[in-house]
């Protein structure tokens, strides 16, 4: 009874041809929706508009602003406020998706221009103040005017439950576990040695190589020829400088990998790392490395924990305790049956955030906020002299 | 000469009240129109899930007393009062905790499906519980964002709401059938 396809306008505030976690999640979900038979149109910024693809509408090159603790690339400007208008004129959506839609720029345009079925996805948690200096009159109608609202993490739902009062659903990004099922280990790995896998800035300390770093020599007691697989960015020699070189020989850098690379590293290890000491809202790479096949041992953040489901599909080990990370890795490749075990419980688990299962979900917001038949109008109260000059077209 | 001024400064005093009292009128229509959309998906949902429920019962459940509580479950809930009062609130909840007794883990689940047309019932059901507890949702969301603009004593004074008939939220129990899979 519900599978008319949709006609969905999707807004990203932040620049198409840069690379950002908002816009990785709009192009997967866009292609999920796209395989259940949908049209989708996306409107964002962009740096370069002649390489684009035919499905986003620029709406011209953004500015950098600081702005949640880093520098955003976002449009601010009449020019932009035109083209957001004349895309949701144009669209003609059956729902209009906005991503972000308390960060400064295009999404809040586009809530301002439009009226009817409209669903928000707020990726980032934000702060008190920083959903105060939205300004209250901006923040009541963002409110107001999304009709479903949806968070990516439990924390980016709280904060916006608790500072901008409006219910949300929490639906997780998506995963494509199809993607990360088979691939080709590198050449020699994992090895009988055994082999782990660690993934993220050499040098951010957050993501905690320190603490695994610190493990290693006791994990190496138990499994002597033991190999570390490293990718992310960062400078390695800086890392090497100060390890002796019983350790800093059994570590091999990839640097910064490329998605395919991504996936062969996880095949290529046993033990799929994540000593993360904070600031993960949301363990996507976890369910990366379940839909690999790789056992994860993973710090107790309350975020890996859920997606853990509490260490049934994964180990834990006490955040920032390098002695008890070394103990969670050793019992894991010690017990063949209950590695295996955890990794046939993660595969499956890794299921629950594919992107078909989440984009199900989403669809199921869009519909849940819809009349039969209604569509995305232009909002042109507030445009005084648009209405004048336009008045036949509003619909009563 | 400064009666004129006066005059002048009320009539512009007078207009941008209309102003302010025609966007607060808007602004009401517009949540309206979210409450209505709110109750229209509410009720499908509700529907759908009584459809999806009799089928599972009368072609999946391997056990009759199971299959008979299902069905009885969906007639009380189907022939309650629609006007949403607290009695279809009841039947509904009555109809959650039936179907999560039923299906109270995964093997329950798997169990019922493993026959020919059973996986794609069963994600039928689970697709339409879960659209109960989202349309649920958005609705008394509305409702609650609806009822903050009626309070104010200017819209209750100038009746901006005109006949709407005052926003009434709907509850019930949603929580999903526990075999179906927790993230």
């Amino acid at each position: 009874m519900n599978d008319a396809p949709l006609n969905i306008g999707i807004v990203c505030p932040y620049a198409w041809d840069s690379p950002g976690g908002v816009q990785f999640h709009v192009r997967d979900l866009r292609e999920a929706l796209l395989r259940d038979g949908h049209t989708v149109s996306v409107l964002a910024p962009a740096e370069d508009d002649s390489g684009l693809p035919e499905f986003v509408t620029s709406t011209g090159r953004p500015v950098a602003v600081r702005y949640n603790g880093s520098v955003a690339r976002l449009n601010l400007g009449v020019r932009s406020t035109r083209r957001v208008r004349e895309w949701i004129r144009e669209g003609r959506f059956d729902v209009m998706h906005i991503h972000e839609p308390i960060s400064p720029g295009i999404s809040v345009v586009a809530i301002w221009a439009a009226t009817g079925p409209i669903v928000a996805t707020w990726h980032s948690s934000i702060d008190r103040s920083r959903a105060l200096t939205a300004g209250f009159y901006i923040a009541q109608t963002i409110m107001e005017k999304t009709r479903g609202r949806i968070a990516v993490s439990e924390l980016a739902r709280r904060t916006l439950v608790e500072h901008l009062g409006g219910d949300a659903v929490l639906i997780p990004n998506g995963v494509e576990c199809a993607n990360f099922a088979e691939a080709e280990p590198f050449e020699g790995w994992p090895g009988p040695g055994r082999a782990l896998f660690f993934l993220g800035r050499l040098d951010e300390p957050r993501k905690g190589l320190s603490i695994l770093l610190g493990a290693l020599p006791a994990i190496i007691k138990r499994h002597p020829d033991i190999r570390v697989l490293l990718a992310g960015p960062g400078d390695a020699a800086e890392i090497t400088r100060r390890l002796p070189e019983d350790i800093t020989a059994r570590l091999t850098f990839l640097g910064l990998v490329s998605e395919e690379d991504k996936v062969r590293a996880f095949h290529s290890a046993d033990i799929y790392v994540a000593p993360n000491t904070g600031g993960e809202s949301f363990g996507i790479v976890l369910l990366e490395a379940m839909a690999s096949g790789t056992a994860v041992v993973a710090s107790d953040l309350e975020a890996f924990r859920r997606v853990l489901d509490h260490g049934t599909a994964g180990a834990h080990f006490r955040n920032g305790d390098a002695a008890d990370l070394a103990e969670a890795v050793n019992r894991t490749l010690a017990a063949d049956d209950e590695r295996a075990r955890m990794v046939a419980i993660g595969r499956e688990r890794a299921w629950l955030y594919d992107w078909s299962r989440v984009t199900r979900e989403i669809v199921d917001v869009y519909r849940s906020v819809r009349m039969p038949g209604e569509k995305v109008t232009e909002d042109l109260r507030g445009q005084f002299v648009g209405r004048l000059a336009r008045g036949s077209r509003e619909p009563s | 000469m400064s009666g004129w001024v006066w005059l002048l400064i009320l009539l512009l005093a007078l207009l941008a009240f209309g102003l302010y009292l025609s966007q607060v009128a808007g602004r009401l229509d517009r949540l309206h129109r979210r409450v209505d959309a709110g109750r229209v998906s509410l009720d499908r949902a509700l529907l759908e899930r009584h459809t999806v429920a009799s089928e599972v019962a009368g072609a999946l459940m391997p056990d009759p007393a199971a299959a008979a509580v299902i069905a009885d479950a969906v007639w009380s809930a189907r022939h309650t009062d629609m006007s949403e009062g607290v009695e279809r609130g009841l039947a509904e909840s009555n109809l959650s905790a039936v179907l999560a007794a039923a299906f109270d883990d995964p093997e329950a689940v798997a169990e019922c499906g493993a026959v020919p047309g059973g996986p794609e019932l069963m994600s039928d059901l689970e697709g339409a519980t879960r659209r109960v507890q989202l349309s649920k949702r958005f609705l008394n969301d509305a409702v609650r964002a609806c009822r903050d603009v009626r309070y104010q004593w200017l819209v209750r004074a100038f009746r901006l709401a005109g006949r709407t008939p005052w926003p009434r939220a709907f509850e019930m129990d949603d929580t999903p059938p526990p075999g179906f899979g927790v993230r």
